[in-house]
C-alpha cells in the first residue's frame, strides 16, 4: 500500500471551504486543542463540517482530527474556528502555552505517567 | 497500513480510542532525535491508541527569501509527523509529537515544540551526531529536555560520562539509558523530564542561609 503524497490533499472542496485560509484568523487554536461537538450535525450542513462534529461527538485532540480527516491541520484549525463561532463545537484549551505549568500540573503529570509504569 | 485500518480511520476512532467525555485539558512534549533513532517506537510503545500521524503545511513566508525568489507562487510544503496519546486521568491528557527526523523540516519542530511541557532527545549511540540539531534546537529555544540513550543490539552502553561530553550537553541536562521497545521504560525517561522539570521550577524550599 503506498503512502498517500503528502500534498495531494487537501481536496479542492476542503480549499474552498476554507476560502484559501491556511489557519484561524483571531481564535488561537493548537494541535492539542480539545473540540467536542455542542450539537449533532444538522441538515444543510457542509459534509465537512458533519465530519467534524462526528468525530468531535466525544472530545478529541485537533492533531487527532487531522488524522482521521486525513487533511492538514492548517484546514482543520480554520474549520474548527468556523464552527466555534457558529457555537456548533466548544474548545478545551490547552494546558501551558507561553507561562510556566504550575506545581500542581506537573505533580498530575508525574502520578499520571507512575499509573503506567 | 492496511486498506481496513484505512477505511476505519476515515470513519473515526474505535470507541475504545475515544477519550472520556471529562477531558478538559491537553499537555504535550516533543521527541526528537536523528533519523531512526526510534522516536516512532518510543511514541508506539507508550501511546494507549495506535500512533497516528498527520501533516502540517507550511506556506510561504516561513520560507526563505531565496526559496520565495526562485519561485514566486505562493508554496506549500507539508511533512508528516506521528504522535500519541496518554489519558493520564479523567480531564487531563498528554499528547507526544515526534519530530521528523530531517532538519529541513524544522518548521515544523516549531510548532510541535510551542507550548509543550519539554522535550525528550533520542540518541543513538552508534550514530550520536545524528541527534546534535535536535539539541542544538533546543537549547535555542530554551527548552528542557533530557536525553535518551536508546539501546540498540550491538551498541555499546556508554557511560553517561562519556556521552555528556560527546554531545556537549551541560550538567544540568538529564542523560538516561532506555530500550524504546519497553513502556515502562518510555515512561520512566518522560518522568524523568517531569521530575527536572519540578525541581528546577520548584526546588526543594532551600534552607535558610546562616547569618
Ligand atoms: N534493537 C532495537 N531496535 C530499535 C530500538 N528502537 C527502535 N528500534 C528499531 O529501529 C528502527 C527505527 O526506529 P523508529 O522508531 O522507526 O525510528 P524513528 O526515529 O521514528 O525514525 P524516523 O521517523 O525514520 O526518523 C525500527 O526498525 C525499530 O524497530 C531499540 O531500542 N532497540
Ligand atoms: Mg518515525
Amino acid at each position: 500500500m503506498s503512502e498517500r503524497v503528502p500534498g495531494e490533499n487537501p481536496p479542492d472542496r476542503l480549499y474552498v471551504l476554507t476560502g484559501g485560509r491556511t489557519e484561524p484568523a483571531t481564535t488561537r487554536i493548537e494541535l492539542i486543542t480539545i473540540v467536542v461537538a455542542r450539537s449533532a450535525p444538522q441538515l444543510g450542513d457542509p459534509p465537512e463540517w458533519r465530519r467534524i462534529l462526528n468525530l468531535c461527538s466525544s472530545p478529541m485532540s485537533v492533531a487527532e482530527l487531522g488524522a482521521y480527516l486525513r487533511w492538514p491541520v492548517g484546514p482543520v484549525a480554520v474549520l474548527v474556528e468556523d464552527l466555534l463561532k457558529k457555537q456548533r463545537v466548544e474548545a478545551r484549551a490547552p494546558g501551558p502555552t507561553a507561562v510556566l505549568p504550575d506545581r500542581a500540573l506537573i505533580q498530575e503529570v508525574m502520578d499520571g505517567l507512575r499509573a503506567t509504569l | 497500513m492496511d486498506s481496513a485500518r484505512r477505511y476505519e480511520h476515515e470513519d473515526g476512532p474505535d470507541s475504545g480510542d475515544r477519550l472520556p467525555s471529562t477531558v478538559e485539558q491537553s499537555v504535550k512534549i516533543w521527541i526528537g532525535g536523528g533519523l531512526g533513532v526510534g522516536k516512532t517506537t518510543f511514541i508506539a510503545s507508550v501511546s494507549e491508541i495506535d500512533p497516528l500521524s498527520t501533516e502540517a503545511a507550511m506556506t510561504d513566508l516561513s520560507l526563505g527569501l531565496d526559496d520565495v525568489t526562485l519561485v514566486p507562487d505562493k508554496v506549500t510544503t507539508t511533512v508528516a509527523f506521528d504522535f500519541g496519546r496518554i489519558t493520564l486521568n479523567k480531564r487531563l491528557v498528554l499528547y507526544l509529537f515526534g519530530a521528523p527526523g530531517q532538519e529541513r523540516f524544522r518548521f515544523v519542530w516549531d510548532d510541535l515544540l510551542a507550548g509543550s511541557l519539554g522535550a525528550v532527545v533520542i540518541v543513538d549511540t552508534r550514530r550520536l551526531d545524528t541527534s546534535f540539531e535536535a539539541i542544538d534546537f533546543l537549547e535555542s529555544k530554551g527548552a528542557r529536555f533530557v536525553v535518551a540513550v536508546n539501546s540498540f543490539e550491538g551498541a555499546q552502553r556508554f557511560p553517561v560520562e562519556k556521552i555528556r561530553p560527546a554531545l556537549a550537553l551541560s550538567d544540568h541536562v538529564p542523560i538516561v539509558n532506555f530500550d524504546a521497545r519497553n513502556p515502562s521504560e518510555c515512561s520512566s525517561v518522560l518522568l524523568k523530564l517531569m521530575e527536572d522539570l519540578q525541581t528546577t521550577l520548584y526546588p526543594p524550599t532551600a534552607l535558610p542561609e546562616r547569618p
